[in-house]
């Protein structure tokens, strides 16, 4: 036997292989199935300006999700990101009725993304509380505030050049949105596949005491994973604000649940651990391109919230049915 | 001879790369205390959990009275009239004292629902024949360990059990917890059940028990009736007398002291520890579970803080908040518990490995740098191929590899931070032989190095075979040290279990 100074290989199979074999690899096999169909069922579909206002209605989202990503694969969450939104959206108008301008309430925007990231963050982090509590808590909590601050009016007025941010151009069809998707795409990648800040994510998700025991700070980890969640709601807000114009306290109601959706679709495990950033992105797109399919076939709203919901439990539940799925989706 | 209640005949059960028992035998009789002696890894464990059907043995039969019995799942066990009690026992804290006594056969009324006034009633009788003073309806969580023995005791006797499996009952029992308990014990054998208890204590197995058995290294090597032996016997049968043979010899030398703890005391766990550690050194820590060695350790290790004590690490004093902080002071810990605090078994090795330097595989040194995975892959590489690790890839995760390759991977983690001191706890526990053999032979190579090793470990050989001085713990307080060459198995069994002190006290 060869025992002697055996060498062991890095990696049992080639990029290709684990590439083919991954969850991300059937994220675009569906993604351009959706795109087909999409193609047969309206003419309107190829249009570019149509394509590129479809992307609105998934890079707010996405932006969010991206950060919340990386929160579930430590094993936390975060449920109140779209009441963070209403909140700072509620914020930027308050600011705007005192005279703020666009830096100014873009400032504001940030700032109370923050702000509510970082107590979401002392909550389970410092105090060791569950954050699907703590964030129901404060889902009921940010959007409360913004019902008392506003409620049933709502703020509008916002200056022309705030609404560049929802609604310009960087160059023909191609929305500052769009790049801003982009680039907290590559912003989280990087953070989550080639820091050791994401290394200490995957470890935490995994397994919280190893990973102290492996000196890893992991309360400041999580809450470093709050801070970032709770900035880039702010950031969606300061979009979605500008794209409305104006700021009721219903703002982004319910995209929790979407996001959520969109962070599991993308092959992130429910209960941590596992999950990339590529297929985070995959996911955002194959919502967007659904949700633009029944828009262009005069789906009603409704019926566009149960299939969020069917997909939802489709894909934690599918990997369960099918066990061959579950090598797939285990796949980081 | 009587005639036995249970025997069990040629048991043999293998784990992947370690077999638990082989071909083991043993008889517990009506009315009688069978003690069931062996050391940490001895089988005793597996033995438990193939009575009360938690594992099915690979081979052999177990009898009850003259019938061929097998259990395929703990329910089975327990219809057979086998119940176990363990050292936490199980039971469930957010119930009524009533509902875990008769949990899964609680009297019915009518349309099949639980009868609870009747229920209640007889949980009530049964607490006053173990002489519990417990009202039924407390629940679980609100009562002590002793008055949990005491819950366990009656469900045993509400199932009419007839073999009841105690393991180590006494660990977590005040003095007084445990006359009460010998008692019952007593109270249980007049009524005919057969027992076995299981203990590292020897007075109480010379109190209580009429019969032994001991195990070592899964094999039965010596069985009778107490009144014809004593804990010297016992003593020997259980380590045995190859202590030497296996070991690595010494070859590295003692150089300064690099390590100081003086008066570290926690507020339940360990009291007043202070001891030394020179470069190069292996200073090892025999106890019993429970002692409070791991408590210790991890406290030096930032995972909980002293409650009193200073440590200093050459020469300076250090406070570890945190993990981090201590290995950034140089002292690493390989934690005993391998799965839940050691390795990270979702993950592949190589993240394994680099998870404690992080910094070190990152450009620009900090944890928030880019990950180089060029370097990652050559320190995994450089510790891995030291241990000489089993592994088809590196990127194969963690948790499919044997508990001997994890340990690997673990000790491999903490090499790459390059320690000053190395704490090791219970390095070689369910380990394959060839294994413990490298992890062995590799302790000795870092101690060469100059690295300071402490090393705790319930297992007297390995104790013995690789200490240059032995530092013995009981109930949280050093009882004996001993340079190496002084030591012998019989003084160390006898001061971790508290003998010496009882014979000098009598």
């Amino acid at each position: 036997m060869n025992t002697q100074a055996r060498v062991i290989p890095h990696r049992a199979n080639g990029r290709l292989r684990r590439i083919f074999g991954s969850w991300e690899a059937l994220l675009v096999v569906i993604a351009i199935a959706i795109f087909f169909i999409n193609t047969q069922a309206s003419p309107y579909f190829l249009d570019p300006w149509n394509l590129s206002d479809a992307t609105f209605n998934f890079t707010e989202k996405a932006m969010i999700a991206f950060a919340m990503a990386l929160l579930i694969v430590s094993g936390e969450i975060d449920l109140s990101v779209a009441s963070i939104i209403a909140l700072a959206s509620t914020a930027m108008g308050f600011a705007l009725q005192l005279g703020a301008g666009t830096p100014v309430l873009v400032l504001v925007g940030l700032g109370t993304g923050l702000l509510c990231g970082a107590f979401n963050g002392l909550l389970v982090a410092r105090l060791g509380l569950p954050s699907i509590v703590v964030t129901i808590g404060t889902l009921s909590l940010f959007r409360g505030i913004a019902y008392i601050v506003l409620g049933d009016q709502a703020y509008s007025g916002y200056p022309t050049s705030f609404a560049y941010f929802g609604q310009g151009y960087v160059w023909w069809v191609i929305t500052f949105e769009m790049v801003l998707f982009v680039a907290t795409a590559v912003v989280f990648y990087v953070l989550l596949h080639r820091t050791g800040f994401g290394r200490a994510v995957y470890g935490i998700g995994n397994n919280p005491t190893a990973a102290l025991f492996s000196g890893i700070r992991v309360p400041r980890v999580k809450f470093l994973l709050f801070l970032m969640t709770g900035v880039m709601s702010g950031v969606a807000a300061i979009c979605l604000t500008s794209r409305l114009g104006s700021t009721r306290p219903s703002i982004g109601f319910g995209w929790e649940l979407e996001i959520v959706t969109m962070v599991v679709l993308g092959g992130i495990n429910i209960l941590g651990g596992s999950g990339t950033i590529p297929g985070v992105v995959l996911a955002a797109i194959i919502m967007g391109l659904v949700t633009f399919g029944f828009g262009l076939l005069n789906v009603p709203g409704i019926v566009m919230s149960i299939f969020i919901g069917l997909l939802l439990i489709s894909v934690i539940a599918l990997p369960r049915v099918f066990g061959s799925f579950a090598g797939l989706h285990r796949k980081r | 001879m009587d005639s036995a209640l249970l025997t069990l005949h040629d048991i043999t059960k293998e784990f992947p790369g370690v077999r638990a028992l082989s071909s083991v035998g043993l008889e517990l009789h009506a009315g009688e205390v069978t003690a069931l002696v062996g050391e940490n890894g001895a089988g005793k464990s597996t033995l438990v959990k193939i009575l009360t059907g938690i594992h099915a043995p690979d081979a052999g039969e177990i009898r009850m009275e003259d019938e061929v019995v097998s259990f395929a799942t703990p329910h089975d066990a327990a219809q057979a009239g086998i119940t176990a009690i363990h050292q936490e026992t199980v039971l469930f804290d957010e119930l009524s004292v009533a509902e875990n006594i008769f949990l899964g056969h609680a009297p019915r009324g009518r349309l099949g629902l639980i009868d609870k006034r009747r229920m209640h009633r007889e949980a009530q009788a049964l607490l006053e024949r173990v002489g519990a003073q417990l009202d039924p309806s407390t629940r679980l969580r609100d009562l002590g360990i002793a008055s949990k023995h005491l819950v366990a005791i009656a469900r045993a006797l509400s199932i009419d059990a007839r073999v009841v499996i105690m393991d180590e009952p006494t660990a977590a029992l005040s003095q007084q917890e445990i006359e009460e308990l010998y008692v019952l014990v007593e109270t249980l054998r007049q009524a005919g059940k057969a027992i076995l208890f299981i203990s590292h204590k020897f007075d109480e197995i010379f109190r209580i028990a009429d019969r032994y058995s001991v195990f070592r290294d899964g094999e039965l090597v010596g069985q009778g009736r107490i009144r014809d032996t004593d804990s010297s016997s016992l003593v020997r049968l259980m380590v045995g007398r190859d202590v030497d043979a296996v070991f690595p010899p010494r070859t590295a030398k003692i150089g300064e002291p690099i390590l100081q703890v003086s008066g570290y005391s926690h507020p339940t766990e360990f009291d007043d520890l202070s001891f030394t550690l020179s470069r190069g050194e292996i200073l090892g820590f025999y106890g019993l579970v429970g002692a409070g060695r791991s408590e210790l350790m991890q406290s030096l290790f930032g995972v909980t803080r002293p409650s009193a004590g200073t440590m200093s690490i050459d020469g300076t004093p250090v406070s570890p908040r945190s993990p981090a902080d201590a290995i950034s002071a140089g002292i690493v810990y390989v934690p005993e518990d391998r799965g839940g605090q050691g390795a990270i078994t979702g993950l592949p090795i190589f993240r394994n490995v680099s998870l404690a330097s992080l910094g070190e595989v990152s450009r620009g040194g900090s944890m928030t740098g880019f990950v180089d995975m060029a370097r990652e892959f050559a320190l995994t590489e450089k510790y891995v191929s030291r241990l000489e690790l089993k592994a088809a890839s590196l990127d194969q995760s963690v948790g499919s590899l044997s508990g001997g390759n994890q340990q690997k991977v673990v000790i491999a983690k903490w090499l790459a931070t390059r320690p000053k001191i190395i704490v090791l706890d219970e390095p070689t526990k369910g380990i394959d032989i060839g294994s413990k053999a490298a992890v062995h032979a590799f302790m000795r190579e870092l101690a060469a190095e100059g690295l300071a090793v402490i090393m705790v470990s319930s297992e007297i050989p390995e104790v013995l075979g690789m200490s240059d001085r032995i530092y013995v713990m009981r109930a949280g307080r050093k009882v004996a040290e001993f340079a190496r060459d002084d030591a012998t198995p019989e003084q160390l069994v006898r001061a971790a279990a508290g003998i010496e002190t009882r014979e000098a006290a009598a």
